[in-house]
């Protein structure tokens, strides 16, 4: 399984996305912003940080980078690809998801160790969890408020199409406690919180985020 | 405007320069006239005058800081691969690894914007770590502010938070610790320190100097700006008449972009790793004087800089200016000439601005040049490395002995029945309180290797993901304990440091310091920094560890108040195996039994109980005992090694009341405590040298029997219960833990949210 990470000026958590890929048995490969090429990879993950510093809104300008074309390309052929925090919000600005995230409704960047239930384990980055399992992963962001108009919070909503839910309070005032959402053929995977930090209790609060990643591996397997 | 040649200044030497305003004294001025025979151009005067300033050029700390190197000994400089005068101190901690670690001030520009004056705290001790040759990997903090309930530090407290936050988060190094301590003599002078520990390859070490007669002198990174230019804007104002008034005046304190210092990060680990670098220097206070004066001095040629080759960001600025210029996010690189076009394809992959502004030449001038009229001629070494030198007078204060003997004894204690609430009271009140409102708003997980970040008492890292080597880190310091003592109390930060690196389950190795004082014009205050230098370099003579770096911040005042004499200490420690790491945190096994070791001993003088209680600082701090210091260090490092330990946690400010309080709440998990003698004493005494640890059953035997030979005292205090949801002391009675929990962190959302 070869998954590729990609890495824009000010992405921060590529290294730890690739550790995960690894701690999964897959092979991490490097993909740049400004290349053209994603390397034949099975899956893309867009880990997070503060692609180009994010200074206009976070995720903006990372859509137009040349390897974004390729991976909105490869998606529409089913690629999975996963959008982790900052890469969510690349995800959301490219259009591959809907809605967008605002920042936190009480303005601080929050990081601290949040519950979630997987509401969807048929996607190709859920398989491995059980329906409503809680699972605990570091969550860190200043813009992590999922926004949406109501018909399309009525779609996802109506279409299982919320893959993760805070629980135990909203950490950031996103509707309906959204922290993951999945695309309609349930390939790609945008979340706020951060699975790739959570794979081993020696430097995470769990490892209930390598569930994600090992998700991956069947996916790819069985396709 | 007149260009200010070097020229233009011999020809005109009765010419007045504003050189007091730019911070030079009626000698000082003299000396450098003495030095290039001849009146310094506006350029030179501006270097001058930064480079001797007390913050470039150590003044007034400089003969004190000598003790430091005469009382390191050969064998505490074994593991040392650079120390004090380098940009950091760098030791070697095994399989190939060297570690390099630094703490620096940004107290008054925090003071005067929060925000930016944090941010580009951080970003100046970062750009320091990796002029080393390294990658950082961590930062910590330890902030110091007024009065929690103070008006004003409403206002600056959540922006230097933001501040260390913004930048340090969007920079991708996770925060894994520091202090944040209020006290009414920081009100008008916060103090905003950094920390940063970065990492290497023991080969991969990078100095800065400029040698080799024709390798070039690379700058890149940011554009140079008008920001942070300070006093040096005086010159501008002499020279420019009609057009000064249309020029955009930037504010005096830098303005930081953590994205482009990110960028430059990596660029710059691609360089190394490509050995395309021969010498580097970060550009941080006195931007490019110290840059170029510092490569030049160091090396073994001269230097020949072509300042208008510099890429503005700002029009009309003079030489004076672009040398002065402290914007952020800018490095130095000597490169060899036939490396150059590889240097620039590094930058260009990641955007960044590269430009080669000089050379080195033979000799031993450093001349700079504007549009080829030479406004810079001087030696650098008088820039750099030998700047002015002062025996400031020192005067033992005359309050200290009134002070001391103002003892805590006689202040009223607690009845028995109010023991219990006054535990609660204490866990509730600012300095004690859960940190999690500022630490919440910092990334401590970025890099996927923080094993160990706040709420313990030290910051961990993995630094080999093969080998599990990893590294510990604490600051510490008692400003109320150094103001009764300063010698002692820079021995008490010293222990503390050190017991909190050792409680984590590390082997202390190397020590740091941030020295921050009043006025060195103020006999007292020298009187104070020379104890607390002294204190702080015996102690390490003690314990055995050196002192690879530090940093002197002075003025630390309000008007005539100094604030509390403040050396915050930092240790670094090392672990082989990072998964032995003690928690904080009781309840990780079943049945644990809870165990102090140390001596406590009646010790109110600065304490937390005395303050908060009482408003009251006298008499004598805590006795330091650092043998013993060193024989508990060595006693916990066992623990953690043979698998001891199930959580320990150090006592400090507050005592055992708030370690068991803390200890409980973090393990989310309830104990009971049976305490003897004067119960007051046994819970809120701030005796030193004394950690609880919790045992497993099976344990507890082997480690007291460990702790009896090695003749560390120790006595069984409770047990753990994971039934219970409450901390019980016996005879007292019960704090239950919800609502002792909503006491611990409350207070600080109450005050700043």
């Amino acid at each position: 399984m070869r998954v590729g990470v990609i890495t824009f000026p000010g992405t921060l958590d590529d290294v730890d996305a690739a550790r995960a890929v690894r701690h999964a048995d897959g092979e991490a490969v490097a993909l740049w912003h400004a290349d053209h090429d994603l390397k034949n990879v099975d899956a893309v993950i867009v880990p997070g940080g503060f692609s180009y510093g994010d200074y206009l809104r976070a995720g903006a300008i990372a859509r137009f980078a040349p390897v974004m074309r390729e991976v909105v390309e490869a998606a529409g052929k089913g690629m999975p690809v996963l959008g982790i925090c900052n890469g969510f919000q690349v995800l959301c600005e490219a259009h591959l998801l809907p809605g967008a995230l605002t920042r936190n409704d009480r303005l601080h960047f929050v990081c601290r160790d949040q519950w979630l239930r997987v509401e969807n384990n048929e996607t190709a980055w859920t398989s491995r969890y059980d329906r409503n399992a809680e699972i605990l992963v570091p969550l860190k962001s200043g813009e992590g408020g999922y926004q949406a108009d109501e018909s399309t919070l009525a779609e996802l909503e109506g279409e299982g199409r919320v893959v993760f839910r805070y629980v135990g309070g909203n950490p950031n005032g996103s509707r309906n406690e959204i922290a993951g959402i999945t695309s309609a053929n349930g390939r790609i995977v945008g979340l706020m919180p951060h699975p790739e930090h959570a794979i081993d209790a020696l430097t995470g609060p769990t490892d209930d985020g390598l569930g994600i990643f090992l998700s991956l591996l069947d996916a790819v397997v069985s396709a | 405007m007149t260009l200010d040649t070097v020229k233009n200044a011999e020809t005109t030497p009765d010419q007045e320069q504003p050189y007091k305003e730019l911070g030079l004294k009626d000698d000082e001025y003299t000396r450098i006239r003495e030095i290039l025979g001849r009146r310094p151009t506006d350029a030179e005067l501006a270097m001058y005058s930064v480079m001797w300033s007390e913050h470039c050029s150590y003044k007034s700390s400089k003969v004190h800081l000598k003790y430091f190197s005469d009382t390191t000994t050969d064998e505490m400089r074994a593991k040392m691969l650079a120390g004090i005068g380098e940009n950091a101190g760098v030791v070697d901690i095994g399989d190939g690894w060297a570690i390099t670690f630094k703490a620096e001030s940004h107290n008054h520009p925090s003071y005067v914007e929060p925000y930016q004056g944090a941010a580009t705290g951080v970003g100046g001790i970062v750009r320091d770590i990796l002029a080393m040759g390294a990658r950082p990997l961590a930062v910590m903090d330890p902030l110091r502010f007024g009065p929690a309930d103070a008006p004003d530090t409403r206002r600056v407290l959540p922006g230097i938070v933001a501040g260390v936050g913004g930048y340090g988060n969007c920079l991708g190094l996770p925060n894994i610790g520091g202090e944040v301590v209020f006290d009414a003599t920081y009100a008008g002078n916060p103090l905003v320190n950094a920390l940063c520990v970065g990492a290497m390859r023991v080969e991969d070490l990078h100095l800065a100097h400029a040698s080799g007669t024709g390798n070039k002198i690379i700058l890149y990174g940011a554009r140079t700006g008008l920001d942070g230019i300070g006093g040096v804007s005086v010159l501008a104002s002499e020279t420019f008449d009609d057009t000064a008034g249309k020029r955009k005046k930037l504010p005096s304190v830098q303005v930081g972009d953590p994205f482009t210092e990110k960028v430059l990060i990596e660029c710059s680990l691609e360089l190394f790793r490509e050995r395309l670098v021969v010498g580097i220097q970060d550009l941080g206070g006195a931007g490019l004087s110290c840059a170029t004066s510092e490569l030049a001095s160091a090396g073994d040629g001269g230097m020949r800089v072509h300042l208008d080759r510099v890429p503005l960001r700002a029009t009309g600025m003079t030489p004076a200016e672009v040398l002065s210029s402290e914007s952020q996010e800018r490095m130095c690189a000597v490169v060899r000439p036939e490396d150059v076009d590889a240097f620039m394809a590094v930058c260009a992959k990641w955007d960044v601005i590269a430009t080669e502004i000089g050379e080195v030449t033979e000799g031993d001038r450093l001349v700079i040049t504007w549009h080829d009229e030479v406004v810079v001629d001087v030696p650098p070494r008088t820039v750099a490395h030998e700047g002015p030198v002062y025996h400031r007078p020192i005067e033992r204060p005359a309050d200290q002995d009134r002070l001391r003997a103002d003892t805590p004894d006689a202040l009223p204690r607690p009845a028995r029945e109010d023991l219990l609430e006054l535990v609660k009271t204490m866990a509730a009140s600012p300095n004690l309180a859960s940190r999690r409102w500022v630490t919440q708003q910092y990334d401590r997980y970025v890099r996927g290797g923080t094993v160990l970040a706040q709420p313990a008492d030290a910051g961990m890292i993995r630094i080999d993901e093969s080998t599990n080597r990893g590294v510990a880190l604490s600051t510490d310091c008692n400003g109320r304990y150094t103001r009764l003592d300063p010698y002692a109390g820079a021995q008490l930060a010293l222990a503390e440091a050190y017991r909190n690196v050792a409680t984590s389950g590390a082997t202390p190795v190397a020590v740091t310091n941030c020295l921050n004082f009043g006025s060195p014009e103020d006999p007292g205050v020298m009187w104070q920094f020379e104890q607390a230098v002294k204190g702080l370099a015996d102690g390490c003579v003690e314990l055995g560890i050196p002192v690879t770096g530090g940093n002197v911040s002075f003025y630390n005042q309000t008007g005539a108040t100094a604030i509390l004499p403040t050396p915050v200490v930092g240790v670094l420690g090392v672990i082989d195996d990072v998964r032995r790491r003690i928690p904080t945190g009781i309840g990780a096994e079943a049945g644990e039994t809870l165990v102090l070791l140390g001596e406590t001993r009646p010790e109110f003088g600065g304490s937390e109980w005395a303050h908060v209680v009482h408003g009251h600082l006298g008499g004598l701090p805590p006795e330091v005992d650092l043998a013993r210091e060193k024989l508990l260090g060595e006693v916990l490092v066992a623990g953690s090694r043979d698998g001891m330990l199930s959580a320990a946690h150090d006592l400090a400010e507050g005592g055992l009341a708030q370690a068991l309080v803390e200890t409980c709440l973090i393990g989310e998990t309830g104990a009971r405590v049976f305490l003897e003698g004067d119960l007051f004493t046994e819970l809120f005494s701030e005796s030193a040298g004394r950690v609880l640890v919790a045992l497993p059953r099976t344990e507890e035997l082997r480690f007291t029997d460990m702790c009896t030979a090695r003749g560390l005292p120790w006595r069984k205090v409770g047990v753990v219960d994971p039934e219970s949801d409450s901390l019980e002391v016996q005879d007292l009675g019960r704090l239950d833990l919800a609502e002792l929990r909503a006491a611990w962190e409350g207070t600080l959302p109450a005050l700043f949210d």
